[in-house]
């Protein structure tokens, strides 16, 4: 039984310890939100936070992330979160939308440590969300647009 | 052009030949013909519904087969039926669009939910079957939306007139509410709807003028999925989870059209959390209790592969073959004047071979499907579901039922890009033939990256040789083609339509129908056949078609020595809405205007799928010869413009797909076997690689057309020919790394 505490609650799973993070989410916890896309980190559909750093799921074994505090699309709550969901929403960022909380986990984390972020900044932060529908510059604006409304 | 065909392939289903008229009566007719007569509620099946609200519904007469739009609730929502998928290029927000504006809805009380499965209510008028593809969505629903609003409308006034005992004429209704002003009363459509649902569907109503539309042309209107799509809410097929389901991978020959020899699944079984291995027809399947368990359990297998009929050769003997076929006469697409003979007595000659490659569609959403066995026979699909009548027949076969005992709940697919519908329901079939194998439990499979990327269905691989000249004048006099490629059709039910006289129309959309005026065209075919599977990629055969021919037009402008837009417009006299789009994109890219040093602009100019797309690319190029899209400039007509915010989005992402494929990416193949696995060998575009795009839209009351697809064609050459502007070197071989671009 492996124990985790995800969105601020402990939950015991009784998982190998080398299942990824992302399927104990998906397939133990029934928590769809974080997505699968690529299972060798080089997506972004699966990022959560482990301890306020994104970080992709499906390359973190579930022993791993034992004694962390993990955050999901599900739990996200915040100044950071909820201005970058609202942008998201204000500028109808999303075309599948597949990637999407993935990219809005990486945004969260680009925010909450860097309340102005640069264009080279936001390349930095979210070149390794993938979206195949390419609403990159969409994300981009609505970045800058929760930046700002943050600032407010 | 595939969608015009395919219709054509229906043969028994019609379209209103006059799609326009104050007159009801031929709509009704048409829809009859797909089985229905209007509207709405009570009669559709509950699964349709699961979601909504409960309740009495309007407008459900006695119509033994209900051509079900839309719905009315007490609670005063009004839910549209969406037979078409939503893939992410917005159409459940964009038919809602077009039934909210008929009925004067607020556009806060619209709601949208997938339709089910059932093609004789809900096919796609251009296949005849229910199905998404070929940008046909909007075009499509377009008359029998506007008609459905406009009739629910006339019902919820006619409702109010009789209760208020008051003349229809004195009756407005405006963003969801019905009013008598005379009488200071109003009702919103829920307090309306039940009464309303008694009346008998009217004969005639009037459609709007497209000057009086508020929701048609809004660019604020947000789409329906913008909230569930930023909390993790929105529902894939990935995240269906039935009671008790299974998950299952299903292990493929490494070659195309390679089978299963031999199986030793001592160790996959030893795996924990798998709990059966079943071998079939496509491969073997790994059951588990979960998706890591089956991908270990897979890994874990050890499968020996009759490789008798597989694809042994790489993709540079495949190539090389190809270029052999070119040297001969292929099938003939366009032949119009004399060629050869003009060619020869042309001034300048321009000759040029293009290459490209096998491609991947790779949606984000890896495929894959929940099948759940019905006792009394049949099953209920999840997926995100774009050819239904195909999967209902093909599951039907496999099950050995009728294929309305195929329950299909569609759910929002992440990403398709031509993928998810194929004339055989690959994955689907997969999923049902594990499901009847399994038969204990809802089996889920799916695919992983892997699979996706080394799964086929591929962009084919396709050879263009171009020979082309103009006069002393620097008129184009002559234009000779010939195009080597598999074809996708060949084989499956579309084929005696989609192939004539060994043509297959997919094959040479965009370069058989050449748009600039040449007097003398020639235009063949060879289509070689290989076991690697091959498929529509978004915009389909105008991927390879446009490239070659705004590359080839562009040298033939350099050889003529006339400015590139010029040029094209002196050849587009009679095409009017190519002619607005380029003229409105140079105008807006600043064609005219110099550039400093080290960049320059391309243009390119297409019609796909009934809709005009021009580009213009700035680019530069640095010490090291590094090319960077600096500027990306659109203009499209495809008429109407309903959702102006979502035809934005879907340029500008077709614009991306363009260039994010054109600078690398390629499936390549050494002795039969794939050589990319996974997003590290197959490198999508990033965030930091995309470049601004600009859209702009030519205002148009034209009925609209589609926009998921036409972004596409005309991205890369523009692209390109900025390339040849900035550095004299042409780009002829895709990937541009092939043509030596960094």
């Amino acid at each position: 039984m492996i124990r985790l505490n995800i969105n601020g609650q402990d939950r015991d799973v009784d998982v190998p310890p080398d299942m990824p993070l992302l399927w104990v989410l998906r397939d133990e916890l029934n928590m769809t939100g974080t997505k699968f896309g690529c299972g060798i980190a080089q997506c972004g559909a699966c990022t959560v936070h482990v301890d306020g750093v994104a970080t992709r799921a499906c390359q973190t074994p579930a022993e791993s992330a034992v004694g962390t505090k993990i955050t999901t699309i599900e739990g996200i709550s915040g100044k950071a979160a909820e201005a970058i969901q609202a942008a998201w929403q204000k500028l109808d960022v999303v075309q599948c939308g597949y990637c999407q909380s993935g990219q809005i986990m990486s945004a969260v984390a680009l925010l909450t440590d860097n309340h102005n972020p640069s264009d080279s900044d936001i390349d930095a932060a979210m070149d390794g969300n993938v979206c195949r529908c390419a609403t990159y510059p969409r994300i981009r604006a609505a970045i800058k647009d929760a930046a700002k409304a943050m600032g407010a | 052009m595939l969608h015009h065909l395919i219709k054509q392939a229906a043969g028994d289903v019609a379209v209103p030949a006059e799609p326009v008229t104050a007159s009801r009566r031929s709509f009704l007719k048409g829809a009859g013909a797909v089985g229905g007569g209007l509207v709405i509620g009570a009669m559709l099946p509950k699964a349709a519904f699961a979601a909504e609200t409960k309740g009495p519904t309007i407008i459900g007469p006695a119509d033994p087969r209900p051509q079900a739009f839309l719905r009315i609730a007490p609670d005063n929502t009004v839910t549209v039926l969406v037979k078409h998928l939503d893939k992410g290029q917005g159409i459940m927000t964009g038919l809602t669009t077009i039934v909210a504006e008929e009925l004067d809805a607020d556009w806060q009380q619209m709601r949208g939910a997938f339709a089910p499965a059932d093609s004789t209510l809900y096919a796609n008028h251009f296949f005849g079957i229910q199905g998404t593809g070929g940008s046909t969505a909007v075009a499509n629903s377009w008359d029998e939306l506007r008609m459905a609003g406009a009739a629910a409308r006339a019902m919820l006034v006619a409702t109010a007139s009789a209760r208020w005992n008051v003349p229809v004429s004195e009756i407005t209704v405006e963003k969801g509410v019905v009013r008598h002003a005379k009488s200071n009363r109003t009702a919103n459509f829920g307090a309306l709807a039940e009464d309303a649902a008694k009346l008998p569907v009217p004969q005639k109503v009037a459609l709007k003028d497209p000057k009086d539309y508020k929701l048609i042309g809004d660019p604020s209107l947000h789409r329906l999925d913008y909230v569930s799509k930023t909390n993790g809410t929105a529902i894939f097929a990935m995240d269906i989870r039935r009671p008790g389901q299974v998950t299952a991978v299903l292990a493929r020959s490494p070659r195309f059209g390679g089978t299963v020899k031999s199986v030793d699944s001592a160790a996959a079984k030893q795996v924990p959390g798998v709990i059966d291995v079943l071998t079939l027809p496509v491969g073997v399947a790994v059951v588990a209790k979960n998706t890591w368990a089956a991908i270990k359990g897979r890994e874990a297998l050890k499968v020996e592969w009759d490789d008798a009929k597989a694809e042994t050769r790489g993709t540079e003997e495949i190539l090389a073959d190809y270029r052999k076929l070119a040297e001969k006469q292929g099938n003939v697409a366009a032949n119009k004047g004399d060629a050869a003979k003009a060619l020869a007595g042309a001034a300048k000659v321009v000759e040029a071979e293009f290459v490209f490659p096998y491609l991947a569609h790779a949606p984000m959403e890896p495929l894959n499907a929940t099948v759940e066995l019905k006792p009394e026979g049949g099953c209920t699909i999840y997926a995100g579901s774009q050819f239904q009548g195909v999967e209902q027949k093909v599951a039907a076969a496999i099950l050995g039922c009728k294929p309305e005992q195929v329950a299909i709940d569609t759910v929002w697919a992440g990403g398709s890009f031509g993928r998810r519908a194929t004339p055989n329901a690959d994955y689907i079939a997969e999923a049902v033939m594990i499901a009847k194998a399994y038969g204990k439990a809802p089996v889920h499979l799916v695919w992983t990256r892997e699979d996706d990327i080394q799964g086929g269905r591929y962009r084919p691989l396709f050879l263009h040789k171009i020979k082309a000249g103009v006069d002393a004048q620097g008129k184009l006099v002559a234009w000779q083609q010939r195009i080597v490629g598999q074809s996708f059709m060949a084989g499956t039910p579309f084929e005696p339509v989609m192939i004539k006289n060994g043509v297959d129309e997919t094959s040479v959309e965009g370069a058989s129908d050449m748009a600039y005026a040449v007097p003398n065209l020639a235009v063949d075919l060879h289509t070689p056949v290989s076991p690697v599977t091959t498929l529509w990629w978004r915009s389909v055969g105008h991927t390879h078609t446009a490239y070659a021919k705004e590359v080839m037009i562009d040298e033939l402008a350099a050889a003529a020595g006339k400015d590139p837009v010029a040029f094209r417009t002196e050849l587009l006299k009679d095409s009017p809405r190519l002619l607005g789009v380029l003229k409105l994109a140079a105008e807006k890219a600043d064609w005219s205007k110099p550039l400093p040093k080290g960049r320059a602009r391309g243009v390119a100019v297409h019609e796909s799928f009934d809709t005009f797309v021009a580009h213009v690319a700035e680019v530069s190029v640095n010490d090291k010869g590094q090319v960077k899209v600096e500027r990306v400039v659109c203009a499209v007509d495809c008429g109407q413009a309903v959702n102006p915010n979502i035809i934005e989005a879907q340029i500008s992402g077709g614009t991306g797909w363009g260039i994010g494929h054109a600078l690398r990416d390629e499936i390549t193949m050494t002795g039969g076997v794939v050589d990319q696995a996974n997003f590290d060998t197959y490198q999508p575009l990033r965030n930091s690689e995309m470049p601004p795009v600009e859209v702009h839209i030519l205002p148009s009351t034209v009925r609209p057309t589609g926009v998921g697809e036409p972004g596409v064609p005309t991205a890369a050459p523009a692209v390109a020919n900025a390339v040849f502007a900035a550095t004299g070197k042409r780009l002829h071989q895709l990937p541009f790394t092939k043509s030596g671009m960094v």
